[in-house]
């Protein structure tokens, strides 16, 4: 075995994919390979030889890693999946974090330990970029709808935005709703009216 | 009245009824539960995360707590089987090309036709053949190997079966990567209705009653929580017997087809329900009933010989120890909770939690715990029978 250990980074994104290699090139000397086209997966991975595949939770293409831990053919190298019980805290943490890695058998946990932690921690901060992303896109959103109602209201009664707002808000108290929501009802409401 | 929540594994299959029709139609509020139910996209990431105890319970293939408990694929922690949630639902298919051969040669496409469909795709196949399955520890994978080594196609020479995500499984006929697949609804009539590919046999026409998804849980987590887990089989045995009904169904496919659970057509889910396929490449609808079973001859009863079959299967393939591979596979279907669960019910439960397989042409009718139980016919298409108890 070579001292470098070779790298594979199954990811579709390549944004993703530059993260994730700054992170595991900070953390030490790897010889690393990104994989973004799924056909033929296993081929691809295969032809790398990697000691360390690792790859998004997410990924429904994860399944076919999943039977690189069985190849058992005379040219294969054994792969097991390194989330198992025997270190659980970092099996979980990568769980956790949407991380799946795969290790060639016989790897010493100290050698694998850093490119995993260094993994982990930038799966993690992707995962937080990823919810906060999906929460500002909701709160835009969001944002639309309550603008729309605001205008509806405006006509409707001849009041000027502020008033509409209020409205829209007391109305929200009243009925112990979210203000998103009561706006929500009302623009479905308007368009159903025509 | 208040709930408990419990957290509940799935991937969007046609075959996670059960579960969905338990929360939906208030099954599971009536035994005072309330599912929260959360979508994989692998069947690695659900058995992940039942075992890190992300979700206390998942839809899973029956062969994957089989598989764990043989120390097989990914480690994890053991996991019990307390319900079987269906009995067959598979589909195989062919890639345009090769389909076109075996209608030239004369295949009238007849779906329960395994052994005349393989005999005819053994003379015409690639070698090696090369089929896509959801997973390499599923019922798919068991069935193809079943099918075709029993009619004289040795693997792994003749035949390679692989892993594709059933999502990606028209690409993959399409562009060739593949030459045939075994995949769940609604995956196969979605490769049929891309013109990817063409269905070929109904998976029951190999085995007429395989376990094909089960609902499972933690090893120890129903014993340390029987009441709970009672709760959750009761109300998941209620949703089947619920879907059985013929009528049921059609509001059952609209209920699955929502964004929230498969996002497709309603018209693509109904086609596993009342068993009508349109088989693909211009060749016209075939009919297979019942296509799978939720309810029907107790399909949700976890037999131990099942658990048994899958481990000497998964054995002889691994070379491991067959008779203890079996042991350990069949404690991992939990019989005892399942029938615990249901005492207080009206369930028809069979006498007894092991059987040979294979080995009922035909209904048969047995004097079960409650009643009567009436079985559909439990076969393998070459005659195969399966007696656990001779090894």
């Amino acid at each position: 075995m070579s001292s470098v250990l070779t790298i594979v980074i199954v990811e579709a994104d390549p944004d993703r994919a530059k993260l994730i290699v700054d992170a595991l090139r900070e953390a030490g000397d790897y010889d690393i390979h990104i994989i973004g086209e799924r056909a033929a997966l296993q081929r691809q991975i295969q032809l790398h030889s990697p000691d360390v595949v690792l790859v998004d939770e997410a990924d429904p293409s994860r399944d076919t890693l999943e039977e690189l831990a069985l190849a058992s053919g005379p040219l294969d190298r054994p792969v097991a999946l390194f989330v198992d019980r025997t270190d659980q805290a970092l099996s979980t943490a990568a769980i956790e974090a949407g991380l799946s890695a795969y290790v060639v058998d016989g790897l010493t946990r100290a050698r694998v330990k850093p490119v995993l932690d260094a993994a982990i921690a930038r799966f993690q901060m992707v995962k937080r970029m990823r919810t906060e992303l999906a929460e500002t896109k909701k709160a835009l959103e969001e944002r639309k709808v309550i603008d729309r109602a605001k205008g509806l209201v405006m006509r409707a009664r001849g009041i000027d935005e502020e008033e509409a707002y209020a409205l829209l808000r007391r109305t929200a108290m009243e009925q112990n709703r979210r203000i998103a929501d009561v706006a929500q009802a009302l623009v479905t409401s308007a368009r159903l009216l025509g | 009245m208040r709930t408990t929540p419990i957290s509940l594994g799935y991937v969007p299959l046609v075959d996670a009824a059960p579960l969905i029709v338990a929360e939906e139609m208030g099954f599971a509020a009536a035994e005072g539960l309330s599912l929260d139910l959360v979508q994989a996209p692998s069947w690695s990431r659900l058995r992940d995360a039942l075992s890190v105890g992300q979700v206390d319970a998942a839809h899973m293939l029956a062969p994957v707590p089989v598989a764990t408990a043989l120390g097989l694929g990914g480690g994890a922690t053991g996991f019990d089987v307390v319900s079987v949630l269906s009995v067959n639902g598979t589909m195989v298919g062919l890639s345009a090309p090769l389909a076109e051969k075996m209608r030239a040669a004369g295949h009238d496409f007849d779906l329960m036709a395994a052994e005349r469909a393989g005999r005819l795709l053994i003379s015409g196949a690639p070698k090696p053949l090369r089929f896509g399955v959801p997973f390499p520890f599923s019922m798919h994978a068991e069935l193809v190997f079943h099918w075709l080594s029993a009619l004289g196609l040795p693997s792994p020479q003749s035949l390679v079966v692989r892993t594709v995500p059933p999502p990606l499984m028209a690409d993959a006929i399409q562009t060739g990567e593949i030459d045939a697949f075994c995949v769940g609804e609604p995956w196969a009539s979605q490769v049929a209705a891309k013109d990817g590919g063409v269905l070929l046999l109904a998976g029951k026409a190999i085995w007429s009653w395989a376990p094909e998804k089960v609902l499972a849980t933690r090893a120890c987590w129903a014993d340390g929580e029987p009441e709970l887990s009672a709760r959750l089989i009761r109300a998941v045995w209620r949703a089947s017997r619920w879907l059985e009904a013929a009528d049921a169904r059609s509001l059952a496919a609209e209920l699955l087809a929502r964004r929230e659970y498969l996002d497709v057509g309603a018209e693509l889910i109904e086609r596993a329900f009342t068993g009508q396929f349109d088989l693909g490449g211009g060749l016209g609808m075939r009919e297979v009933q019942p296509f799978l079973s939720f309810h029907e001859g107790a399909a949700h009863f976890p037999w131990r010989s099942q658990a048994a079959w899958i481990g000497s299967q998964l054995a002889a393939r691994t070379g491991l120890d067959r008779a203890s591979a079996m042991r350990s596979a069949e404690r991992t279907f939990r019989s005892d909770i399942h029938r615990a669960a249901l005492a207080q019910t009206s369930a028809i439960l069979p006498p007894a939690s092991s059987r040979v397989e294979g080995a009922f042409a035909g209904d048969s009718q047995v004097t079960g715990v409650h009643g009567v139980l009436r079985s559909p016919g439990n076969t393998f298409f070459d005659g195969a029978r399966f007696d656990p108890a001779s090894f």
